[in-house]
């Protein structure tokens, strides 16, 4: 019973799904079982996750087939805490899209896609098998292109046709690296893996394929080269539908980054300086596409690949204090651009627009809103002892012990910057004079809204908040379960003993 | 049989590659069409092309005495090819759709996103 708790997340997930489906026209209905089953979620990833912090990590061998054969479901600290990060998120937007996707959207599946998203998102998390993370890639990727495009306006469309051939393309690279990897050493399971590449002698095939990942995955990430997909969809669709793949869809790139760079391919000095070059371009380029913005969700696009930098700058770095930072910056980042897309949904719905130019007075007319947005705003930035302060005294540390100045230096660049984007869209948003637009005719504004959705988009904005203020103040919490990750991920014995059982890896090593 | 399946792989990624890079949306499709052929070709390369010999035990035995035929590598095929054929259907429609809302299939004329800002 305990042993099958790993599958919970997907099952509960799947079964919602196929709830929604048969409800298709009825709106009312899927809202409450979205909603309800969200919660729902919550609760399993607790379970999973507290389950996981008191017995260490578990695996599922799915009929049985004992690994490396078949195909196995591992939770670690890892895992467990991206599986609640995604229930935690998916609760919020769960909420906050009842209320603010029209109902039009609503009647063409929205929430069944919605759901098979975050089941996508689980099962990528929790499996043990690189084919079968690529299945769940291609769960993930065919959900969000329905969610892209539901609608069809043609800012949609044109942002969809760049988001498809970007996304398909890193696919194709994708299974072309699995399938060099099989190649090379007739395994699947990463574990497997992970002692076989270790043994192969021609090094320079192995850091060919390993290449081969890193693109793969940094396109899915939004890394330097390779983000200018990102700015140019995530601002077409509605902004619940942003705020799912702004606060996961790239993390599960990073995540897929971090579990390949951590556990197959592992102490490759070339490597780590590739990722630690790419980390402080990302950083650069992102920070300086932000300045530049006029459009509010184009510029929170900008700040997701600036801040997936500091990301990869932690996983380059490959020190203890460094991973735990990548790792608290990735609980903090997830749960703060959510929130960020959803507030930028709610000033569209308030004001009817996202053009910086144009907002303003928001202070003027709600007050205790303008103070709820400030929390995630400045999460972001990292004032102390908001969450995203934290994270960065740990890179920066570990920066300096390795004596990595460029990457030091990139760092505070992009926090200076993020600064300087943070203060220009509070002062525009905020304080800035009201700027008087034409009322839209036809366009639900907020205030029209009945109490219950507005209700529905101001309470998950709220409890991210709570969460953000949760994690900058309880950060000894969020650093202990940073620090075990991070000691889990140096360490990958312990990840391929729960695998393999200890008496396998002993007999490879002879 | 080896060095043509490799020289065909490197043709058919060429031509994917090629036709993905142009700025028609039709020949965008029809790049992805023969980059997923390629990748899925590669795969079964790579699993070790074997002639006549399938994974079968014989009665008398306990383990394979001969080189066989590896079966992982068609399964992943066969999963692969299900993928992107789903994939693929939606592109065309999505294509399609983009099509007549935007009225030209040349990439380059969409930049309505890049106006609005």
């Amino acid at each position: 019973m305990t042993q099958q708790l790993v599958f919970y997340p997907l099952l509960l997930q799947m079964l919602l799904s196929i709830m929604l489906m048969f409800s298709w026209r009825k709106i009312s209905w899927q809202r409450v079982i979205s909603i309800v089953g969200s919660i729902v979620n919550v609760a399993v990833a607790i379970l999973l996750f507290s389950y996981i912090w008191q017995n260490g990590t578990q695996v599922v061998q799915a009929g049985n087939w004992k690994a490396p054969f078949g195909i196995i479901f591992v939770a670690d600290t890892l895992s467990a805490t991206l599986v609640l990060l995604t229930a935690i998120a998916g609760v919020a937007v769960s909420s906050f899209s009842s209320a603010s996707v029209v109902a039009a959207r609503l009647k063409f599946g929205y929430f069944p896609i919605f759901h098979f998203l975050l089941l996508g998102l689980n099962g990528a998390f929790l499996t043990g098998d690189i084919f079968n993370l690529y299945v769940w890639f291609e769960i993930i990727i065919i959900s969000s292109f329905v969610l892209i495009t539901l609608g069809g306006e043609k800012a949609q469309l044109e942002g969809s046709v760049k988001y498809f051939t970007l996304n398909i393309l890193a696919s194709m690279i994708f299974l072309t690296a699995i399938a060099v990897l099989y190649g090379l050493t007739g395994s699947l399971n990463m574990a497997d893996l992970a002692l076989k590449v270790a043994a192969i002698q021609n090094r320079g095939l192995v850091e060919i394929t390993a290449i081969l990942f890193l693109i793969a995955f940094g396109i899915k990430a939004a890394v330097f080269p390779l983000y200018f997909w990102l700015p140019d969809s995530y601002h077409t669709p509605p902004s619940a539908v942003a705020a799912i793949f702004g606060g996961l869809l790239t993390k599960v790139g990073v995540y897929a980054l971090i579990r390949v760079f951590t556990l197959i391919f592992v102490g490759d000095v070339f490597l780590e300086n590739i990722i630690l070059v790419i980390a402080i371009l990302t950083l650069f380029s992102g920070g300086l596409g932000a300045l530049v913005q006029n459009n509010l969700r184009k510029v929170f696009s900008y700040l997701i690949i600036c801040h997936i930098g500091y990301m990869i700058a932690g996983l380059g770095l490959f020190t203890k204090l460094a991973l735990a930072g990548t790792i608290f910056y990735l609980i903090h980042d997830i749960i703060v651009k959510t929130n960020l897309f959803m507030v930028s949904g709610l000033v569209f719905r308030i004001r009817g627009t996202n053009s910086i130019r144009n907002l303003g007075g928001l202070y003027a007319d709600y007050p205790k809103l303008s103070l709820l947005i400030a929390i995630p705003l400045f999460s972001l930035v990292g004032i102390p002892p908001l969450s995203g302060f934290w994270p960065k005294i740990s890179l920066i540390i570990a920066g300096f012990e390795e004596q990595r100045w460029w990457v030091v230096g990139a760092i505070i660049f992009a926090s200076l910057v993020t600064l300087i984007v943070i203060a220009k869209v509070w002062a525009s948003i905020v304080w800035k004079e009201r700027v008087d637009l034409p009322r839209r005719p036809n366009f639900r504004y907020f205030a029209r809204l009945k109490k219950v959705r507005k209700a529905q988009m101001i309470a998950p904005i709220v409890f991210l908040s709570m969460v953000s203020l949760y994690i900058g103040f309880g950060a000894e919490q969020i650093q202990k379960v940073s620090t075990r990750v991070a000691d889990e991920l140096i360490d990958n014995n312990q990840y391929i003993d729960a695998v393999l059982g200890p008496q396998q890896n002993l007999d490879h090593e002879e | 049989m080896e060095v043509l399946l490799a020289i065909m792989i490197g043709v058919l990624y060429a031509a994917g590659i090629y036709m993905i890079l142009r700025r028609s949306l039709v020949k965008l499709i029809l790049g992805i069409i023969i980059l997923g052929n390629g990748a899925n070709l590669l795969i079964f390369l790579l699993g070790r092309v074997v002639k006549g010999s399938p994974p079968i035990i014989p009665a008398d035995s306990e383990v394979f005495l001969s080189v066989y035929a590896d079966p992982v590598p068609q399964a992943l095929i066969l999963t692969a090819i299900v993928i992107s054929f789903g994939l693929q259907s939606f592109a065309i429609i999505l294509v399609k759709r983009a099509y007549k809302v935007v009225k030209t299939d040349d990439l380059d004329e969409m930049n309505a996103i890049d106006k609005d800002s």
